[in-house]
């Protein structure tokens, strides 16, 4: 593959500190803006780099920031969004605590491009020792002159924070991210006002993922058009993949969006095969809340063409015969996982962090995770996953924030590519006995 | 607790800093940091006494943080033991065998999920996604990170957990974790 934009220095000895951050060349693109550019022209550069929301959505980060309001005398933010909590994703965890500083410089050179002199990176309550590390280098930037009033002479002065969560899927959409901001529930508002017009206390806000602002970085350095020849059509530049399951080699790799998964799962430069040399049963390619997809749709589109790591290879097919790339979980199945076990790992996740807010979330999140708990526990019947089917329809688009779907699409991937597997629980509830840790429903020992 | 809470004072030097980090009148931003820090200075556990001293310092209502601690979920309302071991059971853990950490520990220590020994030292709770997906299965104790764990690691950690006898808490520094 070609050079890394984001983790070329992950290895380097003491990266984490200024000292050698900045002699990796560090903090270049905020001496670049401020000193040769204006807000306009880093907006610009951001545009042409076709650089997308790397937190799960994909949104266009350039159209994003030229949406934000800028009513005079009216505070602006930026937010960066590192709530990371979409299981199977764990790249802005890596970043932070390897390459805080590569975090710092590009919330800086943002912030000086959306006119925000405050800005604040929002990371969940479980990464407290991260939050440190970024404290840390927050305090060796303002030490340096890269942070506080009129920086390197620019007449821009910006401060910066970080603020911790405390355990709650939720605060990663965005509004919830806002509310739990401001010392409350982390209860998704309704939109619109979108945060570019109404966001943290009232005022503009643009909400960005740690690896979108990171990426801002090579971008100005490089240059917009630079970055956009990397990848593959409207999904460019590079990205990071947390692969985790049944591979040799689970970790944080950054790729040049459009390798082939195949290439991806089976070399050994990122995933190294399947564990155990068994064979590949099924992926989640974008984090919890995307359709799993057999090995056969996951390696080949239904038109048999390979399939590729962008934004539009993974959602070639729509949901019936393809998914997304979301935030880049990449959690890999071999041949021995149960699909409906797996499933109910997810279901009570979202039982668990549905905020309460919407019935069709709470309520349905909650008896899929029981119909799931039925079907494991041997008492399935085959009218259960016709309701499992019924239930997940029922949820989309009728809730305030899109975690009701993240709960109902797991599910109806499953039950469409897996059906026979639910409805050989159900007809054969012997067969389960075969499923890892099933005892664990009635918290049992191990026989 | 019997007596009343009161934080040391430079945690309460560390909480007024906290509460000017936002705009001008919008300090109740600080709660949900200044619950972090009275948690762990308050024997692992929000009290209502201890809510309604916090409240008092960001001049709040107390059901303002009443609210707000019974929504998150690192926020104990009842006392935990010394050493809380939150172990993910979402899929990529679970593929790696975290039942069979969850199970283990649960025969070892005699405790169900949820409950404590009863000297006080551990509290067993399985979590959801730790971001740590890719060195699973893994246990968070505090600050700390475990990962890549294997039942002798595990009966390690609890051996050396058990013999420094202290509390652990999420503020506490640690160095970083092994991924
Ligand atoms: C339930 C839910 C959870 C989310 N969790 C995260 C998250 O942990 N991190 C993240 O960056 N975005 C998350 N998002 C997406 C954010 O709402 C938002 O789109 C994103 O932060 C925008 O940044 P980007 O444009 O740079 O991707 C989540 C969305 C939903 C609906
Ligand atoms: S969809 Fe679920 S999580 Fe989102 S606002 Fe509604 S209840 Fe809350
Ligand atoms: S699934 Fe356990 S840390 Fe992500």
């Amino acid at each position: 593959m070609s050079r890394k934009l984001l983790l070329e220095h992950d290895h380097v000895p003491g990266i984490n500190t200024y000292a050698v951050y900045r002699q990796m060349n560090g903090y270049a693109s905020v001496e670049k803006a401020l000193k040769s550019m204006t807000p306009e022209t880093v907006l610009e550069e951001v545009k042409k780099s076709g650089l997308r929301g790397r937190g799960g959505a994909g949104f266009p980060t350039g159209l994003k920031w030229s949406f934000l309001a800028k009513p005079p005398g009216v505070a602006r933010y930026l937010v960066c969004n590192a709530d990371e909590s979409e299981p199977g994703t764990f790249k802005d965890r890596y970043l932070m605590e390897r390459i805080p500083h590569l975090l710092i410089e590009g919330m800086i050179t943002s912030s000086f491009s959306l006119g925000a002199r405050t800005s604040y990176i929002y990371i969940r309550g479980e990464y407290y020792y991260v939050a440190n590390i970024l404290e840390k280098a927050i305090e060796e930037a303002y030490a340096n002159g890269w942070l506080g009033e009129n920086i390197l002479g620019s007449g821009f002065s910006h401060d910066m924070h970080v603020q911790i969560g405390a355990g709650a899927y939720i605060c990663g959409e965005e509004t919830a991210l806002l509310e739990s901001l401001e010392g409350k529930r982390g209860n998704p508002r309704i939109k619109p006002p979108f945060p570019a017009i109404a966001g943290a206390w009232g005022c503009p806000t643009v909400v960005n993922n740690v690896e979108t602002i990171a990426a801002v970085v090579p971008i100005i350095n490089e240059g917009g058009e630079a970055y956009s020849k990397i990848g593959i059509g409207k999904s460019t530049g590079t990205k990071l993949i947390s692969a985790s399951g049944h591979i040799n080699k689970p970790g944080v790799y950054e790729i040049d969006l459009g390798l082939p998964v195949e290439e991806f799962i089976y070399s050994d430069q990122y995933c190294g095969g399947i564990k155990g040399g068994r064979t590949l049963k099924a992926v989640v390619a974008g984090g919890s809340s995307v359709p799993i997809l057999p090995a056969e749709l996951i390696l080949k589109t239904a038109k048999g063409e390979p399939r590729l790591m962008s934004y539009e290879s993974l959602g070639d097919g729509g949901f019936l015969t393809g998914t997304m790339l979301g935030s880049g979980g990449f959690i890999v199945m071999d041949d021995t996982t149960s699909i409906v076990k797996n499933l109910y790992t997810f279901a009570r996740f979202y039982h668990h962090e549905s905020c309460g807010q919407c019935s069709p979330c709470r309520e349905g999140t909650g008896w899929m995770e029981k119909i799931l708990h039925k079907i494991l526990d041997g008492h399935g019947t085959l009218a259960d996953v016709d309701l499992l089917w019924d239930i997940q329809g029922k949820i989309e688009g009728k809730t305030i924030c899109p975690l009701g779907e993240a709960a109902a699409w797991p599910v109806a991937a499953a039950i469409r590519h897996f059906r026979a597997e639910f409805e050989e629980y159900v007809t054969n509830p012997q067969s389960i006995k075969d499923v890892k840790h099933y005892y664990r429903l009635h918290n049992l020992q191990p026989a | 607790m019997t007596k009343k809470p009161e934080f040391a004072p430079e945690t309460l030097a560390l909480a007024r800093k906290l509460m000017k980090r936002y705009p001008e009148g919008k300090h109740k931003s600080a709660l949900i940091p200044i619950l972090h820090l009275a948690q762990a200075e308050f024997d692992g556990w929000l009290s209502p006494e201890t809510m309604d001293y916090v409240a008092a310092i960001l001049n709040i209502q107390p059901i303002e943080v009443y609210e707000v601690a019974s929504f998150y979920s690192m926020f104990n309302l009842k006392p935990v033991g010394k050493c809380h071991l939150e172990i993910c059971r979402t899929s990529s853990c679970w593929l790696m065998g975290a039942e069979d950490v969850v199970a283990h520990i649960s025969k070892k220590l005699n405790i169900k999920e949820g409950e404590t020994t009863p000297d006080g030292m551990f509290t067993l709770k399985t979590v959801e996604c730790l971001g740590s997906c890719g060195t699973a299965p893994v246990m968070q104790v505090g600050a700390t990170y475990f990962e890549n764990l294997t039942l002798e690691k595990v009966d390690q950690l609890l051996e050396t957990m058990k013999s420094e006898g202290k509390r652990r808490s999420y503020t506490d520094k640690v160095q970083s974790s092994n991924i």
